[in-house]
């Protein structure tokens, strides 16, 4: 058996009408990814890669690489120019871009858990914490109320949040407990695919480090395959095995995370690693 | 003698320096061979390529040119210089072990977890990973009372033991050690000489930069020494 959960192949996506020279005038060696022809934003251009079953990719790059655009299609926030995605889930297998509306759906609520930067997008502030993961339980097929409380509880108490607070709303919560309960919702369906944005960015380093932690110890038991997007090597340097790194909207430099610390190939990585050290 | 596990021919690896436009060279011409159940021991000046030729083979390094042919468990020869991504990650996984001189860990795991992680990695069940782990702890002479604290805190030769006892706890097939004793006392260099012998004759490889040459002297079956290369090559400007 394949271990291969997800293959992206020729991933693409251009806000604006787009042009004909759009994709050949930007670019890293261009040093924009906005076309000087058409005024177009290349945010994604051919983004190529494969992710095995448990294991984390990390995706680094600054503010407008393109590595939040990447995500975003994957788990149909955003929907590409071209390119495809197949997923791989255990006997079946789905080109994620041509499913339904429907479908897609149900791909976001069972298989797919993500994590954003800002909680806002994550969570629903209208509703309590332990509200907010039995919104995402009742997507799967749990429907008995005191089995979606007991679930919830223990994601709760798996993600170190205080059973107590179950009933509060994640509004008055701290930003590091926030993210916590937006992993434990994301967690709640057992998805074998998670993705997370910049999840520690903006956090105390303490809390950083502990939300690290949590991230490995769910990866060791649950072999959940992650794509961890970030801007901070230290973050990368922890958690994931491989990485692409990008810039204006290109894969510049993908490999073995260490391999890219060490011994970056790519002058844009050179000084990233250099400057970060 | 038996058959090599790891046979490099002519390993070399120049970094190219964008910014500075220079090519700097940190390894030439190495060639070597490492055994099962013996161990192989970089020897030469600083600067002549000993930890380039360990990091190129656990692929840390991308090597510029030459072969790394490890003999796999299943029997196949792989090129570790131009193996696939995911290939190296499973080797690194079940069958080669770097014990490196920095200890790169997370923050709040106990000393027992990080050393146990390896088997934790390869599925083995928690409590006998970390029933090893502290045998290993004991026999490196990691006072007990630290196994349940995170090593942020431990004195430099602490945090180095427990380096060595993940590197050496999955047993793997091939052994890469970058002076793995370099911060210890005699008496805790002393245990861990006893248990490079022992590693030996349960049959793991080793390939190994030490130190001190009484080292080499007591543990190496082959040396090999690298000269120092030649300097850094400024590249024209165009």
């Amino acid at each position: 058996m394949s271990r291969k959960i997800l293959e992206v192949r020729g991933l693409s996506r251009i806000h604006g009408k787009g042009c004909p020279l759009c994709t050949l005038h930007t670019g890293p060696e261009f040093d924009t990814n906005i076309c000087p022809f058409c005024g177009s934003v290349v945010a994604a251009h051919d983004i190529n890669f494969d992710l095995y079953r448990g294991e984390i990719l990390g995706i680094i790059g600054e503010s407008g690489s393109g590595k939040s655009s990447t995500v975003k299609m994957l788990y149909f926030d955003d929907t590409p120019t071209s390119g495809q995605a197949t997923f791989f889930d255990g006997a079946e297998q789905h080109d994620l871009f041509s499913l339904n509306a429907a479908q897609q759906r149900s791909m976001r609520n069972k298989r797919f858990g993500m994590v954003y930067q800002n909680p806002h997008m994550g969570l629903n502030f209208q509703i309590s914490a332990g509200g907010n993961i039995a919104e995402r339980l009742l997507m799967s097929d749990l429907k008995h109320y005191a089995e979606i409380r007991r679930r919830a509880g223990e994601l709760l108490s798996r993600t170190e949040v205080s059973l107590a607070r179950i009933d509060q709303n994640p509004k008055t919560f701290s930003g590091g407990m926030q993210q916590r309960v937006q992993i434990a919702k994301a967690l709640a369906t057992r998805p074998p695919l998670l993705f997370l944005d910049e999840v520690t960015t903006g956090l105390d380093l303490s809390v950083q480090a502990a939300i690290l932690d949590l991230i490995l110890e769910i990866q060791n038991e649950l072999d959940t395959a992650m794509i961890v997007v970030t801007h901070d090597l230290g973050v990368i340097r922890l958690l994931a095995g491989r990485t692409l790194v990008m810039k204006h909207g290109r894969v510049i430099e993908s490999g073995l995370t260490d391999q890219i610390l060490e011994d970056p190939q790519h002058a844009y990585t050179q000084r990233l690693v250099a400057s970060a050290l | 003698m038996t058959q090599a596990i790891l046979t490099i021919e002519d390993y070399a690896k120049t970094f190219h320096l964008h910014e500075r436009n220079k090519d700097i060279p940190s390894a030439s011409g190495v060639n070597l061979s490492v055994y099962p159940g013996r161990l192989t021991a970089l020897i030469g000046p600083t600067g002549a390529g000993k930890s380039s030729v360990l990091k190129g083979i656990y692929r840390t390094y991308l090597p510029s040119s030459g072969r790394i042919l490890y003999r796999s468990k299943a029997g196949n020869v792989i090129d570790l210089a131009k193996a696939g991504e995911h290939q190296i990650l499973e080797l690194r996984k079940q069958e080669i072990g770097f014990v490196t001189q920095f200890l790169y860990c997370l923050p709040r795991k106990s000393a027992i977890d990080v050393v146990a992680e390896p088997l934790f990695a390869r599925g083995v069940d928690s409590h006998e990973a970390r029933g090893r782990a502290e045998k290993l702890l004991a026999q490196l002479a990691v006072p007990s009372h630290l196994w349940n604290v995170p090593p942020a805190t431990f004195s430099g030769g602490e945090k180095q033991r427990v380096n060595l006892a993940r590197g050496l706890i999955a047993q793997p097939r091939l052994l890469l050690l970058d002076e793995p004793t370099a911060s210890l006392d005699p008496a805790t260099t002393e245990r861990v000489v006893e248990h490079i012998q022992l590693l030996k004759e349960t049959g793991i490889a080793m390939l190994a930069i030490f130190h001190h040459p009484e080292l080499v002297r007591r543990l190496a079956d082959e040396v090999v020494e690298l000269s120092p290369l030649i300097a850094v090559t400024e590249l024209s400007k165009d």
